[in-house]
């Protein structure tokens, strides 16, 4: 019983006795509600790839990427910058999560059009999770009229797919880690010792430098190269600017092709060996769904 | 031995008593507006607590930076990772007296409150005038009050200078109910 006293008396004491300060009250109760992990990587494009960022609904983006020719082309191609190919896209986001894309190559005419789909958020917070998952699919056709007048390839001929699995995690506010397991299939190859079907690994990275300016990596890994061509692993390596609305890549890598199943099959570079091809990407993002209560503040 | 545990109980009793002083919220309101001729900008959070002790009329309120929403997920992004920096200096407080609280009637009473703001690690003084409305089951403090972005070294590059205004009114509303451990 005398114990018993004694414990009531020596909690009554403790919580009482020291009053708690005002702060220490506030510190207890300010609750963290979970919050989706914004900003993993700056735009949608980790370098030549897809980062698992979809923009906000009803956002338009705007993107113009290039490539120029190789840096170790010399003087006479003037390191590369005479022979440019330029890709144009437009992206559209149905729903924060859902994204329909067209674009156009001028490398080998390409048209493209693919959808991204955002299914897991990071979280921090009361329900973290740890993880952002995309899922990305997209088409292309090349129209570059390459192939014998006799043997006309078909529309279905010239189609490649491209499916792939993003996987990132932003482990602090200036360090991002992306993978992304990939399938590609190929309708018609050039050789019959040319695989259909191509699985590869990508790995990519963004570090933050100041709150404008982040460096970039992206490399993928080929497990079943196309064997008609001397080909390399994509490997990129850039500098991503931020102001506003507006997003600015530059780019140094290997790969001459923006498309993934260019720069992930087709890729003959040797990036080490000066290989090198500049270029940038530009993304400007439209609000095309203009919130009504937002209109409401003018 | 019965006193002795009559005498806790009493102690225990008149110390609880004692807490009632104080009246707590944890969704307070807090928003802040931005004007310019390019656009305006507007963030809600809701998620504020407040902490008012009525013996002494101090107050503090305290919200996390995250916790404003905005109209567009980019803004709420540079807002967090570009100006107030959210992941260094993840709260705003505000730690003051509601000044001559003991002088305050019952029902709707116009007050100064004076204290420190403090933002991005940045203390600032401030004083406000607000209207506090006193009932028996709750104390709500209605008030806004105007700060200088350049005050608390929050730096907004040149490119967005003329979308961001100088300075930022802030509205806040708190309804305090007894706060009960």
């Amino acid at each position: 019983m005398k114990k018993i006293v004694l414990i009531i008396c020596y909690i009554s004491l403790s919580t009482n006795l020291f009053s708690q300060d005002l702060e220490d009250i506030l510190n207890g109760e300010i609750q963290e509600s979970s919050s989706i992990v914004r900003g993993t990587f700056k735009g949608t494009r980790i370098m030549n790839g897809h980062s698992v960022e979809t923009r906000e609904k009803g956002v338009l983006d705007f993107l113009i990427s290039h490539r120029f020719g190789r840096i170790n082309s010399g003087i006479d191609e003037f390191f590369g910058l005479d022979d440019s190919n330029i890709r144009f896209g437009l992206e559209y986001s149905v729903t924060d999560n859902l994204v329909i894309a067209v674009g156009r190559s001028s490398f080998e005419k390409t048209y493209d059009g693919y959808i991204k789909y955002r299914i897991l958020h990071q979280k921090d917070g009361e329900d973290d999770f740890p993880i952002s998952m995309t899922l990305f699919t997209s088409a292309t056709e090349k129209t570059l009229k390459d192939y014998d007048p006799e043997d006309k390839p078909t529309f279905a001929n010239r189609l490649t797919y491209t499916s792939q699995v993003l996987i990132a995690r932003k482990f602090s506010p200036n360090f991002s880690l992306q993978i992304m397991p990939t399938y590609i299939h190929f309708n018609t190859v050039p050789s019959t010792a040319d695989p259909n079907n191509m699985f590869a690994m990508g790995v990519g990275t963004r570090v933050k430098v100041s709150n404008r300016i982040s460096l970039s990596g992206e490399y993928y890994y080929n497990f079943n190269p196309l064997e008609s061509i001397d080909s390399t692993n994509s490997l990129a390596l850039g500098v991503g600017i931020e102001t506003g609305g507006h997003i600015f890549q530059l780019i140094f890598t290997n790969s001459r092709s923006m498309l993934e199943k260019g720069f992930i099959a087709e890729t003959t570079g040797e990036f080490f060996n000066g290989d090198i091809h500049f270029g940038f990407n530009i993304s400007r993002a439209f609000h095309l769904v203009k919130d009504k209560e937002e209109e409401k503040l003018y | 031995m019965k006193k002795i545990i009559l005498f806790f109980v009493v102690v225990l009793l008149v110390n609880s008593g004692f807490s009632q002083g104080k009246y707590l919220t944890k969704q307070g309101f807090v928003t802040f507006f931005s004007h310019t001729v390019v656009e305006d900008i507007k963030a809600d959070n809701h998620q504020v607590v407040s902490i008012i002790d009525t013996d002494t009329g101090d107050i503090a309120i305290q919200l996390l930076m995250k916790s404003f929403m905005f109209k567009k997920a980019l803004m709420q992004e540079h807002f967090n990772e570009n100006y107030v920096e959210s992941h260094k200096y993840p709260k705003a407080k505000f730690k003051g007296r509601i000044l001559d609280y003991e002088e305050l009637s019952e029902g709707i009473n116009e007050v100064e409150i004076e204290g420190i703001l403090t933002v991005h690690g940045i203390d600032k003084e401030i004083i406000t005038s607000a209207v506090i409305e006193i009932k028996e089951d709750e104390i709500i403090l209605i008030g806004e009050f105007i700060v200088a972005v350049e005050h608390f070294e929050i730096k907004i590059p040149k490119v967005v200078i003329k979308n961001i205004a100088k300075t930022i009114k802030v509205n806040f509303e708190l309804k305090h109910q007894p706060y009960k451990k």
